[in-house]
């Protein structure tokens, strides 16, 4: 059961899948290894290699290997508990290999912690890893969860996030992803119970011959419900990005209020990215919102701090941190923002012929 | 002492000939004032000196010291020493002004050690706010405060000229006074007064600003030179009396960004 050669790949076909790299992923070049993993924290709160939870939806085959391989890192925090330093879990994949880690984060009634994901690679080779997050926010509870995707540039990710946000809940999901040659991650983040908030970021960069690919759902399900999203993405040389969304409202989520921002920057002519924001509305008393653009560097901005005396590149520089800086200002790790930006402008190839 | 030429400058947008036959010529501490109606070819001119994209030069030469510039790309043109006050200055989202004058500074391989101190003690003197300083550029700001933010950028990197483009426009007559008088003081310095051409409409900023020389630009062509007293003459009787010498009527063409839209 379960064996990789088995596994039948979904196609670009299904819309789900449409524009991404799913039929360049040769699944037999890896083989099912634990893989490692390192967490830090109180561990009272933590149990390593937990039994799986049968409960967690498998949204699709990859979510359904996860389920058969997973190795869970089990995060509880009981009712009234605030865990004071951040969780931090570290992965390292290995070569060749294929990783389904597993983090279940659960929050008793108006419990908070917060959660931080680094997935790495152990070398230059390819690594297939398939992580699967769930969060469970019970009442008034506060989770605040940060991926950060580092892998090399030859490998695979193909991820799934599943959030239950319960009544007066406040989730804070934030992804920074520079690293993969194709890294996906579908979020299905749901405001479950009335006056729940979440809240996504997302900073993506992808350069070379790296593809970014994210779809994700606000799914609002109760009334007096909240969401809000914001994805800055940017793409140079011959790199790719996805963003799908879609804010799905249903009849019974009166009150709601939904976001969804979604602003890619293309500084190379070969690079290429696509936004499709959607809405799917089945109340008429909610406040929604959308809005996606897709483009080169202001012309405009670029002037001004050239008219200053700032060179070219310099100013692409300070223009392309300033566009990630609205997400960088939301990440919950302030030591994390300073690192990142950093290595945006290491990785920026201007001037560069690509 | 520095001097800034313009020699014959012709200069098109999309095909079509904005300027046609520019010569001005500054020196450092010298006021300018060059004024004239909409379309005469005002904002381009200022746009050709910083070599904004999108402006052609057909013909002539600007030259700072005898270093013809136009070859020069536009950061090495204020790196040079040429600085514009925009009319619609810029919001740059994320990137604040002590970041980008930091970089600017040290491009012109100069010192930043002590930049926040004299950027606080430039906002005291014209009335700019503190927070303003390591906010995004420009990002909310109002004419007033965006217009402060260009005469404290000016007076931080003390080039030797100062393009004023339309310093007047959308900005209270406090702001005004403050910017103009900041502007004055540095054309007036002792060791490197600054040469100053102030492109305007208005007579307005003149009250404010004292130039030393007029020119009337119609239609691309500087049409009339004088002293203070042609300001008057244009606010008594507008540039009717100016705008007969020039054949046929070239307007602008379409506007290319947001901040010509607003000028029209």
């Amino acid at each position: 059961m379960h064996a990789l050669a088995d596994l039948v790949l979904p196609t670009a076909d299904a819309e789900i899948w449409r524009y991404s790299r799913i039929a360049d992923l040769d699944i037999t070049a890896f083989e099912i290894q634990p893989g490692s993993c390192e967490v830090t924290g109180d561990e009272s709160f933590i149990t390593l290699d937990a039994e799986a939870d049968e409960t967690i939806a498998t949204p699709d085959v990859f979510a359904e290997y996860n389920a058969g391989h997973q190795r869970t890192v089990d995060i509880a925090v009981p009712a009234n508990t605030a865990v004071p330093e951040p969780i931090v879990i570290e992965h390292r994949a290995e070569s060749g290999s294929a990783v389904f880690p597993r983090t279940v984060i659960r929050l008793g009634a108006h419990a908070s912690c917060t959660v931080i994901e680094r997935f790495r690679s152990a070398d230059d080779a390819a690594s297939l890893v398939v992580p699967v997050l769930a969060v469970d926010a019970g009442p008034g509870s506060s989770v605040t969860y940060l991926a950060v995707n580092d892998l090399n540039e030859s490998s695979w990710q193909i991820g799934h996030q599943l959030i239950a946000a319960g009544r007066d809940s406040s989730v804070r999901l934030s992804t920074i992803t520079l690293g993969g040659h194709y890294t996906r991650v579908r979020t299905e983040a749901t405001s479950k119970e009335t006056g729940s908030e979440i809240e996504q970021v997302a900073l993506y960069f992808a350069g070379g011959d790296q593809m970014h690919d994210f779809r994700v759902i606000q799914n609002h399900v109760a009334e007096h419900t909240s969401s809000d999203l914001l994805f800055k993405g940017a793409v140079q040389d011959r790199a790719r990005s996805v963003y799908t969304g879609m804010i799905a409202i249903e009849e019974a989520a009166k009150g709601t209020s939904a976001n969804q921002t979604n602003r890619n920057l293309t500084l190379s002519e070969g690079a290429w990215a696509e936004s499709v924001p959607n809405l799917d509305i089945r109340n008429n008393d909610v406040r929604c919102s959308h809005a996606s653009t897709v483009g080169p560097i202001d012309e405009e901005h670029r002037y001004y701090l050239e008219s200053r005396g700032v060179p070219p590149e310099v100013a692409e520089r300070l223009v392309v941190l300033g566009f990630f800086d609205e997400v960088l200002n939301r990440l919950p790790d302030g030591d994390i923002v300073d690192e990142v930006r950093e290595r945006v402008a290491r990785k920026l190839s201007i001037g560069v012929a690509s | 002492m520095s001097v800034l030429e313009i020699s014959g400058l012709h200069a098109e947008v999309a095909g079509t000939e904005i300027l046609r036959g520019v010569d001005l010529r500054l020196e450092s501490g010298e006021v300018h004032a060059v004024m004239g109606p909409n379309g005469a070819g005002k904002s381009t001119l200022s746009a050709v000196i910083m070599g904004r994209p999108g402006y052609t030069v057909t013909a002539g030469s600007v030259t700072l010291d005898g270093t013809d510039i136009l070859s020069l790309s536009t950061w090495e043109r204020a790196a040079a020493g040429v600085h514009l006050i925009m009319q619609y200055p810029t919001e740059v989202p994320g990137v604040s002004l002590v970041d980008a004058l930091s970089e600017a500074l040290q491009h012109r391989g100069r010192d930043t050690s002590g930049l926040f101190d004299l950027m606080k003690a430039e906002a005291d003197r014209i009335g700019f706010e503190h927070r303003f300083l390591d906010r995004p550029l420009n990002v909310d700001f109002s004419g007033g405060e965006k217009k402060r933010n260009e005469t404290l950028q000016l007076a931080v990197l003390r080039p030797r000229f100062a393009i004023l483009d339309e310093l007047d426009s959308g900005l209270d007559i406090d702001a005004l006074r403050d910017c103009s008088r900041r502007v004055e003081e540095l054309s007036n310095d002792a060791d490197n007064p600054l040469g100053v051409l102030a492109i305007t409409h208005y007579s307005r900023l003149l009250n404010e600003l004292h130039p030393d020389h007029i020119h009337i630009l119609v239609k691309g062509q500087i049409v009339t030179s004088g002293g203070a007293e042609l300001a008057g003459v244009i606010e008594r009787d507008g540039y009717a009396a100016f705008t007969g010498d020039v054949e046929e009527v070239v307007e602008e063409p379409a506007p290319s960004s947001l901040d010509d839209l607003f000028k029209m």
